[in-house]
């Protein structure tokens, strides 16, 4: 039933990616009745693929083409090859994503006006607000399943939720629970109800938790609009001489090269992909790369201020049974300047394996303390610490002006340095995570650096003004009428919370403005 | 971690899913007693006998587990024989690393660094290369060569694969009492 496009066919509509934006988006237009095509870079996993093995599994799915680091950020001492830690896949990160559904708060959209000038920050307003994205929510929130909305209850509260609701309550935190988590707490949707069986970053072996591969995409492929090619990078986005884009050039899993032709290009590769996508396919008419006028293509890269909290205690935890992200501490979100820095960060349970704690705890350090904290490995309870970071428009993907890739084509250099907000949240944060586990009885407690960037954001950011940014408040590009952004690199700002529940909101509202628009003949 | 809550963890799973692999014996003989850390360089294809054994040591130093019989960092520092094997200049590079060990050890105490008593002592010597390839190239090992070897993982209470056991819905995911 699923469809099938000639590489001639110049009616289909290309997203380029599968994940939370292009996978939502292609399944949502073909349901609309528009004919889709979704070029995958990665391979077709089903969930019997997935591994409760969390090496294995990294090997499997993890986008591992070559990529560089520069800038101060821990990330490119610590993991100088892999910036981020996404997913190169049918489904893309949402097969790695804990399943933490939040929306923004109101302020967040409105950042700039909020907080005021910040120095050495890229600030700007979004073009739209909650009052026009709480529709979006509502249906992103239903098609997700996500848990405490539409009256679906909250999942059970494991071991390692349980001891960070402990600390919290006594250290007087209110908003304490287990998170709004689109993880089927009950059996909803065709899918049955979480097993906690932990592995959650491994691609969930139940189908428990939301993912494009197995609950939107079958839905649109169903239709019969839709089709998913995998093993197909797209290396360029092509134009005519009127700079409409006629279609895109892409590797197939041989590496040859095809030309498909398209009505409309959707990008959702991710915010270190799409902008290199754009930058690489520059030509004498768009000599910065496409979309680029304003050059804010690549900038104002966003990665969340990140870090965790372990804590040990004297009695066996077992923190890594049941789901990875097992509930929220929510005191902190808000924008409380008093605090020494401006918006605010979630406090969320997180648990490693023995292999991947070895890895991340602390990376590089060895000796007695470190043998210490693994000795105490089922003695841990861990949370992870996830903020609004400054846009700064020296963050940026560009192109490596020497390494290419296995295509022959620049590899993505990520450049960060933290803002010194990010730094006095992130040292906050790390204080109260703290006194979370202290006031729950840790023997010990332990800071550990951001891992490689899961949520990255903002290269192609949403503006009101072509100058200011790259697509417009629909996520169509200012500079291409027939091309649209639909990942996370449109965020103008990236808020505390978790992005994926706002992307799937943004991808089902510009499905919506597509069709409109094509149907009265404007696309 | 207490050796006897250790113990309780390891011999549960133990009858529950390890009866018979060996664990048993590795969990109660404290490390080293069976067989000296020489003996394991017996197993050694490209190092040199005396330098796979200063590895060995060298790895129990830099991730030093007293639950951990020797064979777990001699399985480690059997991935670097193998690398060793396939590639002369990661063998060079190897047995030059611990030449150069050797050669501080010789003096700071007067003796090679495996046969210095004093961890405190060998640890001292590894903090003076610690930025050095070699010692990279030893560390980085161990981080998927010990904690990724699944024989370890009860040994460290952690339990691998739960899919196919149902998850942990029914087997303690929030069996937490002591809050």
């Amino acid at each position: 039933m699923t469809a099938k496009f000639d590489l001639n066919d110049d009616n289909v509509v290309v997203v380029i990616g599968s994940g939370a934006g292009g996978g939502t988006l292609g399944a949502e237009l073909a349901m609309k009745g528009v004919k889709t095509l979704i070029l995958e870079a990665g391979g077709r996993h089903e969930i019997p693929d997935f591994q409760n093995d969390e090496w294995g599994s990294f090997s499997q799915i993890s986008w591992l083409d070559k990529r560089t680091t520069s800038g101060t950020w821990r990330v490119a001492k610590d993991f100088s090859g892999l910036p981020a830690w996404i997913v190169k896949a049918v489904g893309g990160s949402t097969i790695h994503w804990a399943g933490a559904s939040l929306r923004f708060q109101d302020h967040e959209w409105k950042a700039r006006s909020t907080y005021g000038e910040i120095k050495d920050a890229n600030l700007l307003d979004w073009p739209i607000d909650g009052a026009e994205m709480d529709r979006w929510y509502t249906i992103a929130e239903d098609r997700m399943g996500v848990t405490r909305t539409h009256g679906i209850p909250g999942l059970p509260g494991n071991n390692n939720f349980k001891v960070l609701e402990a600390g919290a309550k006594k250290l007087g935190y209110k908003e304490v629970h287990t998170g709004r988590m689109a993880i089927n707490s009950q059996p909803r949707d065709g899918r049955g109800a979480c097993q906690q069986i932990g592995f959650c970053f491994q691609g969930c072996k139940t189908g428990a938790k939301w993912s494009t591969l197995y609950v939107e995409i079958p839905k649109g492929e169903k239709t019969g609009n839709l089709e998913v090619r995998p093993n197909a990078q797209v290396l360029k986005i092509e134009h005519d001489a009127s700079g409409k884009i006629t279609g895109v050039v892409y590797a197939d899993k041989d590496g040859k090269q095809l030309r498909q032709k398209a009505r409309l290009v959707c990008i959702a590769g991710n915010s270190i992909e799409s902008p290199r996508l754009l930058l690489n396919s520059s030509s004498s008419m768009f000599p910065d790369g496409l979309a680029n006028s304003s050059g804010q293509v690549g900038k104002n890269y966003m990665r969340h201020m990140t870090g965790s909290v372990y804590a040990a205690f004297d009695k066996p935890v077992h923190m890594y049974r049941g789901t990875t992200m097992a509930g929220i501490i929510q005191d902190e979100a808000g924008h409380k300047p008093e605090r020494g820095f401006v918006g605010g960060f979630e406090m969320e349970t997180l648990s490693l394996g023995l292999p991947f704690m070895a890895a991340f705890l602390e990376p590089g350090a060895w000796g007695k303390e470190f043998a210490w904290w693994l000795d105490n490995y089922d003695k841990m309870a861990g949370m992870w610490l996830v903020g609004e970071d400054m846009p700064q428009e020296k963050n940026a993907v560009t192109l490596h002006a020497t390494e290419k890739d296995q295509y022959g084509l620049p590899v993505p250099d990520i450049h960060f340095d933290d803002h010194a907000n990010d730094t006095a949240m992130r040292n906050h944060a790390y204080s109260q995570g703290e006194e979370v586990y202290k006031s729950a009885g840790a023997m010990k407690t332990f800071r550990t650096p951001p891992y490689p960037s899961t949520h990255n954001l903002g290269t192609n950011r949403m503006s009101e003004k072509p100058r200011d940014g790259v697509v417009d408040k629909n996520g169509r590009t200012h500079d291409v009428k027939n091309l649209f952004v639909s990942d996370g690199s449109q965020f103008t700002t990236g808020a505390a919370e978790n992005p994926t529940l706002t992307i799937v909101a943004l991808s089902l509202r510009q499905a919506d403005h597509i069709a409109s628009e094509m149907s009265k003949g404007n696309l | 971690m207490t050796e006897s809550g250790n113990r309780a963890g390891l011999s549960r799973r133990t009858i529950l899913k390890t009866a018979g692999s060996g664990l048993i014996v590795a969990a109660i003989t404290p490390a080293g007693m069976i067989l000296g850390r020489k003996a394991w360089s017996a197993t050694a294809e490209a190092l040199k006998p005396d330098s796979f054994a200063t590895l060995v040591q060298m790895s129990r130093d830099i991730y030093p587990h007293s639950r951990l019989e020797d064979k777990f960092y001699a399985a480690a520092v059997s991935a670097l024989d193998a690398a060793a094997k396939a590639d002369e200049a990661v063998k060079k590079a190897l047995e030059d690393g611990v030449a150069a060990l050797d050669d501080a050890a010789g003096k700071a105490k007067g003796a090679k660094y495996i046969a210095i008593d004093s961890e405190d002592a060998r640890t001292s010597l590894l903090h003076d290369i610690e930025t050095s390839a070699f010692f990279q190239k030893v560390r980085g090992n161990l981080v998927t060569g010990i904690y990724n070897n699944k024989e370890v993982w009860p040994l460290f209470g952690y339990e691998g694969e739960s899919a196919s056991k149902g998850g942990y819905i029914h087997r303690g995911f929030d069996d937490v009492a002591w809050l």
